[in-house]
């Protein structure tokens, strides 16, 4: 007979458990099959989570001293807290609560009632097995350092970092490239305003740069991450520009006087040429130029030197010897704002991208129509000069495609009617949209879709088949032509272009596997940065203190990459100023008097919590450090090792009641050998 | 009337990634049967081969181990030691008898639902088709008699 | 039978190889004390009681009865009882009556594969009649039987409840004494025995303490057969390839195998409070396998996997080598009892 009392309460969800479960009969079964297991009171309820159901739960602890509370709900990762916070209202520690699924695990998966019933049945037996063996347990608190690292220095790193400067905290923001601005500083105009889109970027890059309390780390980049939650050492790498920052007044000079010139890959999307020694674009922030080493003739061959010969400051600001710097610095929460890479449209070979002159991608025709790109603005042929007089504009390259990304990238539908009209403005040509569905759902966005129907934009509804330059009929001699099903007239066209622009989708950065690792977050299957909760928690990672903001959690346009780049900094913020922060007390430690120091464990915790004390030959683990992975209680060989809320008798207790009932609720024989 | 045998699967899952693919396969209504019951663990690499014994011992007729993809794993490594054990594990459980469909791992991210309800689904009928594990049944045989390759017969003294 | 006062002193034998007896006659001139202090009332190996004195005598009446072997067959057990009715204090001694030890490892058969090939088809048996051992013979004066032979090997304590427990396949000699000066002090002076159910004779943690050998963090990139390599002298073996339960075993033997370059096979059991010690050595083991990284992918993992696992020869006997009759699945399931040699695939 247990000495606990404990209270179960079966919550029918409205119908989402109640439909399939016989949430009475479970709880009466509890109260009546789990008695010896300590269950003194059972109930059933239509919404636990409600202040009802939960002042439910509160009077049993304070009238019948329950010291153990099970609700069958819905998933712990959902109400888990809600219930700790009301049991702990009761002044019961909240660590004596214990919630299982019925829901998300049995109510909404099984269609058999009677089955479903057995099995919540047994869930919940589980769930009282188990609870008898939990412990009272308080929340490890940790220092939360004031400063905050924001990773990548597009539009949402921008925002975040702006938002937590101004509150008066000290930002360090470390950016790749050698400038901030990220993707948008290439756009020429940005949907659905046609805001010119350095000028409503530039302004904070220049806040950015100019903030006293953002330190800017441009051309650099993130080595190592250590440490957790408030506490993390950061390890970043500032790449050599072989430009002494401290003098250099970004006069532009050396760059003039380059001789080297080399095609823009980066900025300008292969499609206009830099110098070796270059500033990304005119309003790079920060201002100064960086050598490229691969193709500058001094690097390469010794020669020219002519950026220190034309500089005119003194000192010179040319240091060819300058030397990769390695910054260590503390934080208390890390920010990732990486951003995307774009859909290479090479990968869909019957476009035609790479081969055909005149297919050019969406980046490429930003540059284009930016009035201080390589055309100057003018939207015109490869050969630079031409006009064209009919523009196709192919949505959905390499989205929304089994072959290559079956997610729709978001802001293709949008920046295709901004082709649209941009050439119309531009040309005249005849502008053909070919898209598969449109989604213009936000702000003014549909209005935008009516606009540039009216302005005249041909709309056929077809995926793509080919973009050809082999004509078969009159009239596609010299041209492009598109091969796409008229989904709506159910017909084959070919129609004959100029021009055409594909809308190539969003990509998670190639290294974001790699990057995510480093700062110890997981990518989803698409490799986007994952969420703590895709609708509730969308900023946050499942790792305490690292954030994320922007395309590099999926696909978005400007309005929303801004959002959540405030929305990362109000979190973090918000901690900041809490200035501790409870951790989860999930813990291993060692038992000394049954370690033999025979070191198993040592190297299983990348956490680096397993210390060994040569000196007593027995192994200890740092509580702050400790993660609560378990794996090193699971490793040894003693048993020495315990782990708090995940004990080997809280599991084998739930294991045990798991087992009590098969499958259709019969009890499973338990055949032990003879005892005498 | 011949009643058809439902297996009993024991399931561990990881906090972060696996047992958020079972909600995910919940909120995505996606169906599966009812044979599998679950055990939220933080991480795969808190597995202990125990787990698994204990739940064959117990009468549970198959064990599924899930866990964060390799590479994936919210800890940074530690499903690499779920890995090796189980690996090991399924070697010595085959030397005890049990035929290998009835221990499986699969590792499931947060957003594959769906595939783990299928692969719930595929175990649960592999199961089947093996028939009840029930060990307890197996510790507790003991023949008493001897396999007769003759009959009991008069043996001179 | 007489009384002069003494403890009563009883050791007995069941499926056993006579080791723990040897160990006992090694503690040397001990064995002198042992004689002095308890009067001897029953031991096969040393004198000639029958089973029908232990019958005749009163319950409790063998203070201190030290029971070695496995429960192999009916006997065994009929024995296991009687001695357990007849004794105040009644030790598993040994490997065997601890937990199966060797003979239990015929668990991982059956018993017809077992009556198979000592009976029927080995290379020094000439049997064509197929004659089998049987339960029950008649002869002309009557019916003789032989005790039943069981499927299932068991130790001690699965078929009596006992009171301690001394581990080792045998015993070391300092730890038999050691319990033996403690029981005798409890014995004629009253001292404090340890609380009933306890292992003694042995220490609290793994060999790896008493172990000599250095130890550092453990990464195992391969597997050597102890013919192999020649191991370095001072460092743990365990560390250079060679299979070790030690991490898994109790200490208390003083890590006489390690020293010599021989790792560790288990035979003081588990660790205090593990059911399962061949599952503890597994997960110890597979844990610092050093196979797999960040950026293989599933196949490579287990192709890795699959390379190093095949280099650890018959893990189940390794890691179950004497604890399989207190493992948690105890024995290995058979296919097919009958004509086929029903080993476990």
């Amino acid at each position: 007979m247990s000495k606990e009392k404990i209270g179960v309460y079966v919550c029918h969800c409205g119908t989402n458990i109640s439909g399939t479960v016989d949430v009475e009969e479970v709880s009466k079964w509890a109260g009546e099959n789990l008695e010896k297991d300590g269950v003194v009171v059972s109930r059933d309820y239509k919404f636990m989570c409600s202040s009802l159901g939960q002042e439910l739960i509160e009077a049993d602890i304070k009238e019948q001293g329950l010291t153990r509370v099970v609700v069958a709900a819905c998933s712990p990762h959902l109400h888990e807290q809600t219930f700790r916070t009301a049991v702990k209202r009761a002044d019961l520690n909240p660590y004596l609560c214990e919630m299982v699924s019925i829901r998300e695990q049995v109510s909404w998966v099984h269609t058999d009632k009677k089955i479903a019933t057995e099995k919540s049945k047994s869930v919940i037996a589980g769930g009282v097995k188990r609870v008898a063996f939990h412990e009272e347990l308080e929340p490890l608190q940790v220092p939360i350092n004031e400063a905050t690292l924001v990773v990548g220095g597009g539009i949402a790193g921008i925002q975040a970092a702006l938002e937590i400067a101004d509150s008066g905290f000290p930002v360090y923001m470390v950016e790749r490239e050698p400038s901030i601005g990220g993707h948008m500083a290439k756009f020429d105009k940005t949907f659905p305003t046609l805001d010119c889109a350095a000028c409503i970027l530039t302004p904070k890059m220049v806040s950015v740069g100019d903030h006293p309390h953002i330190n800017m780390y441009t051309y650099s980049e993130v080595e190592k991450v250590d440490g957790y939650v408030g506490n993390f050492t950061v390890t970043i790498r500032k790449k050599a520009r072989y430009v002494d920052t401290d003098v250099c007044t970004g006069c532009g000079i050396c760059e003039e006087k380059c001789p080297q010139k080399v095609i823009d890959d980066i900025f300008e999307a292969g499609l206009g040429y830099r110098k070796a020694v270059y500033r990304p674009f005119p309003q790079a922030v920060p201002k100064y130029p960086v050598i490229d080493t691969d193709n500058c003739i001094y690097f390469q061959r010794g020669k020219c030197k002519a950026c220190q010969i034309f500089c005119p400051t003194e000192p010179n600001s040319i240091d060819f010897e300058q030397q990769d710097e390695i910054i260590e610095i503390t934080v208390g929460n890390i920010i990732l704002a990486t951003g995307y890479d774009l859909f290479d449209a090479r990968r869909v070979p019957q476009y035609g991208y790479g081969r055909l002159a005149n297919v050019f991608t969406s980046l490429e025709f930003e540059r284009m129509c930016n009035a201080a790109g390589p055309t100057n603005g003018e939207v015109v042929l490869r050969d630079g000069v031409t006009t064209p007089e009919a523009v196709a504009i192919v949505h959905c390259v390499g989205s929304r495609d089994r072959n290559y990304n079956n997610y729709c990238s978001v802001i293709c539908c949008m920046q295709s009617l901004k082709f649209a009209h941009l050439v119309k403005e531009r040309t005249g040509a005849e502008v053909y949209n070919f898209y598969i569905d449109m989604r213009t759902p936000f702000k003014d966005y549909d209005e935008f879709y009516q606009k540039v129907l009216e302005e005249g934009a041909h709309f056929i509804r077809g995926r793509v088949a080919e973009i050809t330059d082999a004509a078969r009929m009159p009239g596609e001699e010299g041209k492009l032509i598109i091969q796409a099903e008229d989904t709506l007239i159910g017909k084959q066209r070919r129609i004959p272009v100029d021009m055409v622009v594909l809308s190539a989708g969003l990509e998670s950065r190639a290294d974001a596997k790699e990057v995510a690792h480093k700062f110890g977050i997981s990518c989803s299957t698409d490799e986007w940065f994952i969420e703590k909760h895709p609708k509730l928690d969308p900023v946050a990672t499942m790792t305490e203190g690292v954030f994320i903001a922007g395309a590099c959690q999926g696909p978005k346009d400007i309005p929303a990459s801004v959002a959540q780049g405030a929305a990362a900094a109000a979190r973090v913020l918000s901690r900041i100023q809490s200035k501790e922060l409870a951790l989860e007390p999930v813990r291993a430690s060692v038992i000394e008097e049954k370690c033999s120091g025979c070191r198993i464990c040592n190297n299983l915790c990348p956490f680096n919590a397993i210390i060994f004390h040569e000196d007593r030959m027995v192994t200890e683990i740092n509580p702050a450090l400790c993660q609560g992975c378990g794996t090193c209680v699971a490793a040894c060989p003693s048993e020495a090792i315990t782990g708090t809320q995940f004990s080997n008798e809280q599991i084998l207790a739930q294991l045990e009641g798991l087992l009590m009932l098969d499958v259709e609720g019969g009890l499973v024989s338990m055949l032990e050998p003879e005892m005498a | 009337m011949d009643k058809k045998f439902e297996p009993l699967i024991i399931g561990f899952t990881c906090n972060w990634c696996s047992y958020r693919a079972a909600d995910m396969a919940g909120i995505s209504r996606e169906k599966y049967p009812p044979n599998v019951r679950l055990i939220r663990l933080m991480c795969s690499g808190r597995l202990d081969p125990t787990f698994i014994l204990k739940a064959l011992a117990g009468g549970a007729d198959g064990v599924l181990v899930t866990g964060c993809h390799p590479g994936e794993c919210h800890y940074l490594e530690q499903n690499f030691k779920a890995a090796r054990r189980f690996s090991l594990l399924k070697r010595m459980l085959n030397q005890m008898g049990i035929e290998p469909e009835r221990v499986k791992l699969v590792w499931a991210s947060a957003a594959e639902g769906v595939r783990l309800a299928k692969e719930i689904t595929t175990m649960v009928e592999e199961v089947r088709a093996l028939g009840p594990l029930n060990w307890p049944g197996v510790v507790a045989e003991d023949g008493n008699g001897y396999v007769a390759h003759l009959a009991p017969e008069e043996v001179s003294a | 039978m007489s009384d002069n006062g003494k403890p009563k002193f009883g050791m007995y034998w069941a499926s056993s190889c006579g080791g723990c007896e040897i160990s006992v006659l090694n503690i040397g001139d001990k064995l002198l004390v042992v004689d002095e202090v308890f009067d001897v009332v029953f031991w096969p190996c040393a004198a000639d009681f029958k089973y029908d004195d232990v019958r005749g005598y009163p319950d409790g009446y063998i203070d201190l009865c030290l029971f070695n072997g496995a429960i192999r067959n009916s006997e065994n057990e009929e024995m296991a009882k009687l001695l357990r009715q007849k004794s105040k204090v009644l030790v598993a001694f040994g490997s065997c009556a601890y937990e199966g030890c060797i003979p239990a490892l015929s668990n991982f058969t059956s018993k017809e594969a077992t009556m198979e090939a000592v009976y029927l088809d080995n290379p020094s048996i000439d049997n064509p009649a197929k004659i089998l051992p049987q339960p029950i013979n008649k002869v002309p004066e009557g019916e003789l039987d032989i005790p039943h032979f069981y499927h299932t090997v068991k130790s001690l304590d699965q078929v009596v409840p006992v009171d301690y427990y001394i581990p080792g396949c045998p015993p070391e000699p300092h730890q038999i004494w050691a319990v033996l000066e403690v029981v005798v002090a409890g014995l004629l002076q009253g001292a404090e025995l340890p609380p009933a159910g306890s292992v003694v004779g042995a220490g609290q943690v793994a060999v790896c303490e008493e172990c000599p050998l250095s130890k550092h963090e453990k990464t195992i990139d391969r597997f050597y057969r102890p013919w192999e390599i020649d191991p370095e002298p001072d460092l743990c073996l365990l560390e250079q390839g060679i299979m070790c339960v030690g991490p898994a075993t109790r200490s208390g033997c003083g890590a006489l195998c390690p020293q010599v370059g021989m790792g560790c096979r288990g035979c003081y059991g588990p660790l205090e409070g593990v059911e399962d010690q061949g599952a503890r050595m597994l997960t110890a083991l597979a844990s610092v396998i050093g196979v797999g990284k960040t950026g293989d992918t599933e196949a490579q993992l287990e192709a890795k996997l699959d390379k190093i696992m095949d280099t650890i020869v018959d893990p189940a006997g390794t890691f179950y080598r004497f604890s399989m009759a207190h493992s948690i699945l105890k024995r290995a399931k058979v296919n097919g009892h009958g004509a086929k040699k029903g080993e476990a695939k």
